[in-house]
């Protein structure tokens, strides 16, 4: 029999069930409660299009400028690096 | 000390990574995140030869970016010790959004709200955040590490990350929030989702 608890109690620990981090009795209480609660559900998706937010890289951040700065700033760190064998 | 062999490999591994690297930068610090990313190659140059799996470079040059962010940040005075978060703490981004009801057309608007931010956006959000909730956020959902490696790398006690992680999430809520009525497009009252100024 799962525990039951409030939406407030749910609510709080949305994220953390998302990252599975919670310990078992917790993550099967906020499913079961998740299984009647409509509201709360709505508060599930709206975590998870958060995370999405959140987990955006912005592929196109990187300038072009930058880019050739960094590749340039690569080569001269690698030919400047101290030898330390032979291939 | 770098064979030749390891040159090419750390010369590939870096341009590989090179997007990501200033991508997280970028995120951590909002200035300067080219030097940080220089800073960190210098780093991970100088101890390639620790990295035993090729397969985790990414990761593991990540986690070299995070720790000079760090190690910067120590030094800043810049940066706030204490940032009250009580205005936070209480609030709900999706029970305000349901409340004022700013898209009354809409059947979804949650989505409707979060799809109206470009990543320009979210950055500029992202950046009103103290460092110290800041960073666990970005390292946890934008590079997936697991919250105790997350610990390791800031140095912080556990319960310290998941503290911040709370609180984090709570701020990142409300700055969403009010970015959106700076931005003009929630006043409390209706407002239609083309409206919305803070898209595009």
């Amino acid at each position: 029999m799962d525990r039951v608890i409030s939406c407030s109690a749910a609510v709080e620990q949305l994220w953390a069930f998302l990252d599975h981090e919670l310990d078992d009795e917790d993550q099967q209480a906020v499913e079961a409660h998740l299984a009647f609660c409509r509201r709360c559900c709505g508060e599930l998706e709206f975590a998870k299009h958060l995370r999405r937010l959140l987990a955006a890289r912005g592929t196109s951040e990187l300038p072009a400028e930058v880019r050739a700065r960094l590749h340039r700033f690569v080569d001269e760190l690698v030919e400047t690096a101290p030898e330390g064998g032979t291939p | 000390m770098l064979k030749t062999s390891d040159r090419a490999a750390f010369q590939q591994l870096a341009r590989d990574e090179l997007a990501g690297l200033y991508a997280l930068a970028r995120r951590l610090t909002g200035r300067d995140a080219e030097d940080l990313v220089q800073e960190a190659l210098l780093r991970a140059c100088r101890s390639f030869t620790s990295l035993r799996d090729p397969q985790a470079g990414g990761p593991w040059l990540r986690v070299i970016l995070t720790n000079v962010w760090r190690d910067r940040l120590r030094k800043d005075s810049r940066e706030p010790t204490e940032v009250s978060i009580d205005d936070a703490e209480g609030f709900s981004l999706y029970r305000t959004l349901v409340d004022e009801d700013p898209f009354p057309y809409s059947d979804t608007l949650h989505l409707d709200f979060l799809g109206g931010f470009s990543e320009d956006d979210i950055h500029t959000v992202l950046q009103r955040l103290p460092a110290r909730y800041r960073a666990p956020l970005l390292l946890r959902y934008m590079e997936g590490f697991p919250t105790k490696q997350i610990a390791r790398l800031l140095e912080l006690p556990l319960g310290t990350v998941l503290s911040q992680l709370h609180r984090g999430r709570k701020l990142f809520e409300r700055a969403l929030w009010d970015y959106a009525i700076e931005s003009g497009a929630i006043n409390g009252t209706a407002a239609r989702r083309e409206d919305a100024p803070w898209t595009g």
